[in-house]
């Protein structure tokens, strides 16, 4: 009996600890090598200067001029893989332009094999599992603006910063949102647990959730952009509604009018 | 009835001539002269309005921690200032309706003014005996400007306080006495001392509300002593003789209802088109700040200033005379209202007409005005736009930087540009209609000729 | 025969004719030529404005019914809208009794006369002959402008109570001194150790009011073989870290995006950027701006980390923070 429990003990975490199953690996190197090695090099080990002539097979690389520059992804774990495959971030659109949200090149069967694979380069971190409902939206969009409005804007609509355009995050779903925040993709910066914790995350989450659907009880939101739109509207509808209504009004008079 | 209640102010206040006098005061009938009662009619909407939100705003800078209905803001520290604007747009009745009404009638009402004065301009009514009433005018839009700039600037919110940061930096920027005069404004330097909302709070409720009635009292009243202007329809339209409507009873039912129009306009738009929604905001702080803060329209030409102007400050010996902010912000602004100011003098001077004017010019029939006028407007128009460049690259994708290259060309191309275009097409338009009038000219004498 | 009691339908009516009046026929302005011209009735025109008064009506009524109600569903949105809607069929009552219910009649008028060069020259002649009696006419006038001169001189006076008009002192002062500790917006003392590097701290002094324009600070991490600090900026840094202004010295706007590459050789370099004019600046370089309107860098603070790994303030800013002013170039910040 106490053996079978030790053979148990010892069993039981395995599953656990194991890496993904060999032939999703094996799936996910190969489909590595399709799209993503002309940039990130044999074995994730990057391109970090000299762009080569060396274009991939595969959709993505249909470009003509491939600066083939790409990280290391070692120790970058399944976060980073999750993250970029699942927004379309990877592979590159268009290799001049700031990665951002696009297609979705690949299955979810493929995105898993890619995924394992990369996450078998290195120890990195895992995919996050944020619990917006454990958060706070008031304390989110204290962090929010705090740490996230100057370039996201405070309700998300995305911005400008010099040579970049942060998105915005209307399509985020919260798993992303943890990821980005952890990864700091592009220009973002990158907050670690300690600079914002799990529980801070959570609510980050949530207010970014809430953000999608505001509290719009004063009517039409204008996109929430503030005071652009409403001028727009100023113009374009106040104004030529008044100036229609003066035009009826001041009808010049015709014989037989009154 | 009607007669009892004449000859009582008759007989008290001796008012039956005036009365008869205004009952018979005639109006040019043609649209372009309903714009001023436009901006009138939307400044009456910013009265009442803005005296129902007086009765519940609360001018004080004092901190707070939020624990009203708003859950989003909870727990939160602000003002009371933007607990107070925050609690009429969630707690009180019809406080977010008076709020957006009051809130866009400012925005019409600027919108009315900038196109009153547009007709104003390309139709000559500023000349002799007007420049008086056009002088009472465009200070009247100067005041209105910083009055909008006060009103939403109470709320204490992320844009607005943001929004007051820049307005205090260009006061700072002021060569020589920018420092001075904004220690005064805010007592000290920003954020400065509870006693400046305060200030803000008695400006835009009372003194600049009063100058405006002062204004415009003034500026109505010398309409209605020189009368109005017109334009030359027919051949009974001349310099001496004013043809229109009379005030009753054809002009002041069209008038009452545009009043009623105005005043419906702007209350539909405050119940259905959310306008600075401070709640999703969040208040401000000297260390917070948000992406894509913009001011009201009616800044949007300094905010493009500010964006466009290379880095430098002018230095000398250590002496900063001229920093950054004050071409954009402060400079820029002076120029084009200094221009406006002295317009009618220096068209004076440049075609040396010192005559009565009672008839409007068409844009066409003054083609160098209507060049200038174009011209400036262009100007304004770039700079404005300019201030939205990095929406722009948001929406479209056309890159900040190079945006930012482009309008400071354009700021001096364009103008010169647009004048000449508007010169020729003035020159166009005139010759087209010289040629329709040559011939019907030539058919009416050959159908004469032909009995 | 003997009067009978009146009844409570004759005291009504009684009552109602005291107060109301009985109806006199209009007395007819005789002899008098007609001014305002005749028009013809316009029946149709007249159910129209009725129509059109009694939606007015409706609409108010609508208002004032959903003002009344608690806890509707947009409710700003259906006050806008019946409030709006009344007024505006308002409008087009008045419009159209403007149109069909009056007559419009084009009525010519004189125009007022230019000018009145008889009364000019009589104003002319009051006035003057009125300073007949004054021999020192131009010494009195210049009393008289002193007077006025210094009376209104002394009437402004009181308004330079309204701030610190000749004190700048107060503009060239901070919170930071030697020794302060750099805190969170919670209170909590910044370690060297937890400030990461891509990543953007907001840090204020120990005790310090938060608002002031002196008191906040952007702080990062770069590695120490990427910085370039000129010389009067030697030794500014904790091993790496550097401290910066927060708040932009264009227009005081608080510096909030911090653009952090993830991979250097394709993506623009680190860089403090304010959100609203997108002026930018070189963390590396003493804050050097390298885009935008700022014309002067932003302000560096020198820091290090004490004996427990705190990070401290070694004295004040390199340069006054916030906007420029006149004097923002002719001194330090105070100690």
């Amino acid at each position: 009996m106490r053996t079978l429990l030790v053979a148990l003990a010892l069993v039981w975490p395995l599953p656990a600890a194991a890496a993904a199953p060999p032939r999703q690996v094996e799936q996910g190197k190969h489909l590595y090598g399709r799209y993503c090695l002309a940039c990130h090099g044999a074995n994730g080990s990057g391109v970090p200067s000299a762009p080569s002539a060396r274009t991939g097979a595969g959709p993505g690389r249909a470009q003509t001029q491939q600066r083939g520059l790409g990280p290391s992804l070692h120790g970058v774990g399944a976060q980073a893989a999750d993250f970029y495959l699942r927004t379309g971030y990877m592979p590159l659109e268009s290799a001049h332009k700031q990665p951002r949200r696009s297609r979705v090149l690949f299955g979810e069967q493929e995105i898993d094999a890619l995924v394992a694979y990369v996450a078998s380069l290195g120890p990195g971190p895992p995919v996050p599992r944020p619990h917006p409902e454990r958060g706070s939206v008031s304390e989110g969009l204290r962090l929010f603006t705090d740490h996230c409005a100057g370039c996201h804007q405070v309700v998300a609509e995305g911005g400008y910063v010099t040579g970049a355009l942060p998105p915005p995050l209307d399509a985020a779903t919260p798993t992303q949102i943890a990821e980005a925040v952890r990864i700091g993709p592009y220009v973002m910066p990158r907050f670690s647990n300690r600079a914002i914790s799990d529980r801070q995350l959570d609510s980050i989450v949530r207010y970014v959730d809430y953000a999608k659907h505001p509290d719009d009880r004063g009517g039409w939101a204008l996109g929430h952009l503030g005071p652009i739109p409403e001028g727009l509207v100023t113009w374009l509808i106040a104004a030529a509604v008044l100036v229609a209504v003066c035009m009826v009004i001041g009808r010049r008079l015709r014989s037989g009018e009154g | 009835m009607i007669r009892r209640a004449v000859r009582f102010l008759d007989r008290r206040a001796g008012a039956a001539p005036f009365v008869r006098k205004t009952l018979r005061y005639v109006f040019p009938d043609h649209w372009s002269f309903l714009l001023g009662e436009v901006a009138l009619y939307a400044f009456v909407v910013l009265v009442g309005t803005g005296i129902y939100l007086t009765l519940f705003y609360q001018d004080s800078t004092e901190k707070v921690t939020y624990h009203g209905p708003y859950e989003p803001l909870r727990g939160q520290e602000m003002t009371e200032a933007y607990r107070s604007v925050l609690n009429l747009s969630t707690t009180v009745k019809a406080g977010l309706l008076m709020r957006q009404t009051h809130h866009w009638a400012a925005n019409v009402f600027i919108a009315a003014i900038v196109l009153h004065l547009l007709r104003i301009f390309f139709t000559g009514a500023y000349r002799k005996p007007r420049e008086l009433t056009y002088w009472l005018g465009l200070t009247m839009l100067l005041v209105a400007l910083l009055e909008g700039y006060l009103g939403y600037s109470l709320a204490d919110d992320l844009l607005s306080g943001m929004g007051l940061a820049i307005g205090y930096s260009v006061a700072l920027s002021i060569p020589f006495l920018g420092a001075n005069l904004a220690a005064l404004i805010w007592g000290g330097p920003f954020p400065g001392t509870h006693d400046f909302f305060a200030r803000m709070y008695v400006a835009h409720v009372f003194l600049i509300p009063a100058a405006i009635a002062v204004l415009l009292t003034a500026h109505l009243a010398l309409v209605a002593l020189r009368h109005h202007t017109q334009f030359a329809r027919g051949a009974r339209q001349t310099e001496r003789k004013l043809v229109g409507l009379p005030m009753y009873p054809a002009y002041a039912p069209r008038s009452l209802g545009l009043l009623c129009a105005v005043a419906g306009v702007l209350f539909l738009l405050g119940g259905l088109a959310q306008i600075n929604p401070i709640w999703l905001w969040g208040p401000y702080h000297t260390y917070s700040s948000t992406n894509g803060a913009q001011p009201d329209w009616y800044l949007g030409w300094l905010i493009g200033g500010l964006r466009l102007v290379p880095s430098f400050d002018v230095v000398i010996d250590g002496y900063t005379l001229v920093p950054n902010p004050f071409w954009g912000g402060a400079a820029f602004p002076l120029a084009v209202f200094l221009f406006l100011f002295l317009w009618p003098w220096l068209e004076r001077r440049l075609t040396r007409d010192t005559a009565y004017h009672n008839l409007l010019d068409r844009p066409r029939d003054a083609p160098g005005r209507t060049a200038v006028g174009i011209a400036l407007l262009t100007w304004v128009f770039v700079v404005f736009v300019a201030g939205s460049a990095d929406r722009v690259d948001v929406l479209l994708g056309l890159g900040y930087q190079t945006q930012t290259w482009v309008y400071r060309v354009l700021v001096f191309a364009a103008p010169p540009a647009a004048g000449l275009v508007a010169y020729r097409i003035c020159g166009e338009l005139r010759a087209g209609e010289r040629v329709e009038r040559a011939r019907t000219r030539a058919e009416r004498e050959a159908r004469e000729a032909a009995g | 025969m003997a009067k009978a009691r009146p009844s409570p339908k004759d005291l009504l009516i009684a009552a109602v004719v005291l107060l109301v009046g009985r109806r006199r026929p209009r007395p007819r302005l005789r002899g008098r030529e007609r001014i305002v011209p005749q028009g013809p009735p316009d029946r149709r025109a007249e159910l129209v404005v009725l129509a059109l008064l009694l939606g007015s009506a409706g609409c108010a009524a609508g208002f004032v019914a959903f003002y009344a109600l608690d806890r509707l569903p947009n409710q700003t949105q259906l006050l806008g809208a019946s409030l709006g809607l009344s007024l505006v069929l308002l409008a087009a009552a008045l419009v159209v009794t403007a149109k069909r219910l009056v007559v419009s009649e084009e009525l010519e008028h004189d125009y007022p006369a230019e000018e009145h060069v008889d009364e000019q020259l009589t104003i002319e002649q009051i006035v003057d002959e009125s300073g007949d009696r004054v021999t020192r006419r131009r010494l009195l006038r210049l009393g008289a402008g002193a007077a006025g001169g210094a009376l209104g001189a002394a009437l402004i006076t009181p308004a330079v109570s309204l701030g610190p008009v000749f004190d700048m002192d107060r503009f060239y002062g901070t919170p930071w001194r030697r020794g302060r500790r750099l805190v969170d917006e919670r209170g909590r003392p910044y370690r060297a150790d937890e400030i990461e590097e891509d990543t953007l701290y907001t840090a204020f002094p120990e005790g310090a009011d938060r608002e002031e324009l002196g008191s906040s600070l952007v702080v990062v991490r770069l590695p120490t073989s990427a910085l370039r600090l000129p010389r009067e900026n030697a030794r500014f840094d904790a091993a790496g870290i550097v401290a910066y202004s927060k708040i932009c010295t264009h227009a005081g706007c608080a510096i909030s995006l911090y653009r952090a590459p993830l991979f250097q050789p394709v993506e623009p370099r680190p860089a403090l950027v304010c959100p609203c004019h997108y002026s930018t600046f070189d963390p590396a370089r003493a804050g050097a701006v390298t885009f935008g309107p700022a014309g002067r860098k932003l302000p560096m603070l020198p820091i290090y980390a004490d004996g427990r790994g705190i990070l401290r303030a070694r004295g004040n800013f390199d340069e006054p923070v916030g906007p420029s002013w006149w004097g923002v170039r002719l001194r330090k910040p105070s100690p």
